[in-house]
């Protein structure tokens, strides 16, 4: 996630989330970390929360083929087609907007265009966007198919992996999550231990 | 969190509610360790409009949902002890707002002022730095005295002498708390500061020559540090001159100085029936104010069984009042006749500006103090009087303000004898003469209420029984409070001062007495260097 690059493609866009298509299978950006994409007018950011590979044609089921050999590189090199037949997706959650000067720790007021390249973020973007750690409230108060906690967590890793210490860093994202958490300490007790 | 090293710029935290009666609470940062804070110590509030200080009177623990405490995060993780501090859980202060310093160059100029509003919501609470301390005391000058330092700084809290002996004032602790050593320190501020002159009954002479600390080395008297500006009296000859003591002056009473109301206040101590007390009021009459005691005191048998019928008083009660008296004669400074008048003398001294420490010696019970104490006091007071009189008819100059140092002041100023007392008396006129009090107890509950709410400044060490704490803060703002920080007193050397002569009230650590630094700060000279400063004083003086 060193340097920005160029992903995906959002393909469903909604205001508070978009999925994106991977360009490369299996290649989608870690869970939880800072993705953005671009117009002219604003930078949309949004965190990963939920990756899939799946077969392209909804009606047809992948199926296992490597009975008979070596390794699972072997299965695409004798099969070629498959790279076409299958996709990796990938579910963010919008998390905040950079229009002009400002940077906004709240949804934009239009959702990511159709089409609209998505790329990975550089340390340097990672660090300006977690200066703030308002974008939390919406990640925790966000209703997701898989546990919302783990999507935190992960997120806030992988954000700590921006600053040379990493550790303050999390204590203070911690106590930012304390105080989201104030009522339910079972709730902040298994976030911050996955922290680690 | 380990210990911290506070500076002044150090943020505590901020006001999260509050009122003036009952105090602001001040949510702590979660790098600041509740362990870290104690009660009495000052802080700085930043308000929007004014600075204001304070002390904090309470320090306690908090969660921001109680219910969660019943699953207690994991602390013995760091990393969540951590995140937990300050957010889940907090520290809390309560602290006291006292005077406030408005940002304007006018409030600047008037000083600070009592608090009468508090700051708002999240104002942020700083410890209060050495110049916030030295703006609410004032530094050191020919008028403030250094007494001690405000509680884990190093900034001196000074007392205003001129204003503090302008009324009664009082040092209270209980047994072995500083009291003494204390008063010494007073002493000297007066004597320095020259605001006053001072008379001590020195029960346990301690402050005239030399004293004890309980360590077991020996401090200087006032008379070592002042040789000039201090005469020492002595009540017991022989015990100052095993102690070696350098006496100005030795004090006899003669039996004829004795009045009945000198008897009157020993009914106690003397185990006089109130009968018997009555009785010596009679006998006065029979025998005249100056001859009765001698006469009493040499009556024989015979003479007695005569006299008890024409008195038209009980068999009992003239035994009671014989027995009772018998005992003065144990008292050697009790003579028929005294060869010389203290009274004189003493006052001699006092109008030369030198302070008068009467020693007790070995005669440190009660009967002497009382007695004595009372008879000297009401007769020196008598000539104040008489002075402050004549000088407000402008016949001559007045007198310099007087300070009549006791302890065990219990003893005399407790409710059934503090009306009797001219130290009662002196404690309700204020200084209308020119002579105030320093009354010295351990158990200021045992001190009339009224008298207590004469005191002007009061400077009280530990006390630990709920009657004398609840006596010593009769009458002041934020009562309760106080009664916390006074509760949580060091067992020694530390003090809690409010009252007239101090804009707000302070937790001192009292200045060091009894190191050879010590009576150089207090401007003590040693022998050689006196010496070698009188040489160079000469030498100049014929220098070319
Ligand atoms: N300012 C001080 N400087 C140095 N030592 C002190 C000071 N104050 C108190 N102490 C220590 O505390 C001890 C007790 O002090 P002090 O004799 O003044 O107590 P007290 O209150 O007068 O006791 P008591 O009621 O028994 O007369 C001293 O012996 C001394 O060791
Ligand atoms: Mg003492």
């Amino acid at each position: 996630m060193g340097t920005e690059q160029r992903v995906a493609e959002v393909i469903e866009a909604s205001s508070a989330e978009f999925v994106a298509q991977c360009y490369k299978l299996d290649q989608a950006p870690p869970l939880g970390s800072l993705v953005k994409t671009k117009d002219e007018l604003r930078k949309i950011y949004g965190v990963v929360y939920n990756v899939e590979t799946h077969s392209l044609e909804p009606g047809r089921r992948v199926v296992a083929r490597g009975e008979g050999m070596e390794t699972e590189d072997e299965i695409f090199r004798a099969n070629p087609q498959l790279a076409k037949l299958l996709c990796t997706d990938f579910q963010a959650l919008v998390v905040g907007h950079r229009q002009g000067d400002g940077l906004h720790h709240y949804l934009p007021p239009k959702p990511a265009s159709i089409h609209s390249f998505v790329y990975t973020c550089q340390l340097e973007e990672v660090k300006a966007f977690t200066q703030s750690l308002d974008f939390l409230g919406l990640l925790v108060d966000a209703r997701l198919p898989i546990p919302v906690d783990e999507v935190i967590a992960a997120c806030l890793r992988c954000a700590g992996q921006a600053y040379p210490d990493s550790e303050s860093f999390l204590i203070k994202a911690g106590k930012e999550m304390a105080r989201l958490l104030s009522s339910d300490a079972r709730r902040l007790n298994s976030v911050l231990k996955r922290l680690r | 969190m380990s210990e911290q090293n506070f500076d002044e710029q150090t943020r505590l935290g901020s006001i999260i509610s509050g009122s003036l009666t009952r105090g602001v609470e001040v949510k702590l940062d979660a790098s600041i360790s509740v362990e870290d804070m104690a009660v009495g110590r000052y802080v700085a509030i930043e308000g929007e409009r004014r600075r204001f200080f304070g002390m904090i009177t309470d320090v306690s623990l908090e969660a921001i949902d109680p219910r969660a405490m019943v699953t207690p995060p994991d602390v013995s993780d760091p990393f969540i002890a951590q995140v937990v501090s300050g957010t889940t859980i907090y520290g809390k202060l309560r602290v006291l707002p006292m005077l406030t310093i408005g940002g304007d160059a006018m409030s600047i100029l008037e000083g600070p002022q009592p608090a009468k509003t508090v700051p708002t919501h999240f104002s942020e609470v700083k410890l209060a730095s050495q110049r916030d301390v030295e703006l609410v005391f004032g530094a050191e000058d020919d008028k403030r005295f250094y007494i001690g330092t405000p509680l884990d700084m190093e900034t001196k809290v000074c007392l205003d002498i001129s204003e503090f002996v302008t009324r009664s004032n009082g040092v209270f602790g209980k047994s072995g708390t500083g009291k003494t050593f204390l008063t010494r320190l007073l002493l000297v501020g007066m004597l320095q500061k020259q605001a006053a002159v001072s008379l001590v009954f020195d029960m346990h002479s301690e402050y005239g020559w030399e004293g004890r600390s309980e360590k077991g080395y020996k401090v200087k008297g006032l008379k070592q540090l002042f040789p000039s500006k201090v005469a020492v009296f002595a009540l017991d000859e022989e015990s100052s001159r095993w102690r070696k003591v350098s006496t100005d002056f030795v004090v006899k009473i003669g039996y004829d100085e004795i009045e009945p109301e000198d008897i009157d206040l020993l009914q106690q101590t003397l185990n006089l029936t109130e009968a018997s007390t009555q009785a010596v009021y009679q006998l006065a009459r029979e025998f005249g104010d100056r001859r009765w005691l001698e006469v009493v005191l040499n009556l024989t048998e015979d003479e007695s069984k005569q006299l008890i019928p024409k008195l038209n008083i009980h068999d009992s009660t003239y035994r009671n009042l014989r027995r009772g008296l018998e005992n003065l004669r144990r008292f050697p400074f009790l003579v028929p006749h005294a060869p010389d008048n203290p009274v004189k003398r003493i006052l001699e001294y006092l109008d030369r500006g030198i302070n008068v420490i009467l020693e007790f010696g070995r005669f440190d019970d009660f009967a002497a103090y009382i007695l004595v104490a009372n008879l000297l006091s009401r007769r020196i007071y008598a000539q104040y009087r008489e002075k402050a009189e004549k000088a407000m008819g402008g016949d001559v100059a007045p007198s310099h303000p007087l300070v009549i140092s006791i302890e065990e002041a219990h003893r005399f100023l407790n409710p059934e004898l503090a009306n009797r007392t001219i130290f009662g008396r002196i404690a309700r006129e204020m200084r209308k003469y020119n002579v105030t009090l320093l009354v010295i107890d351990q158990r200021p509950s045992g001190i009339d209420d009224e008298v207590m709410s004469q005191l002007g400044t009061k400077i009280t060490c530990l006390l630990d029984d709920e009657r004398d704490i609840d006596s010593v803060l009769t009458g002041v703002a934020g009562k309760s409070e106080l009664k916390s920080v006074l509760s949580k007193l060091e067992t020694k050397q530390q003090a809690l001062i409010f009252g007239h002569s101090v804009p707000m009230p302070v937790v001192i650590k009292t200045r060091e007495y009894g190191s050879a630094e010590s009576y150089k700060e207090l401007g003590f000279l040693e022998a050689a260097e006196l010496k070698r400063k009188t040489e160079k004083e000469i030498e100049d003086l014929w220098a070319p």
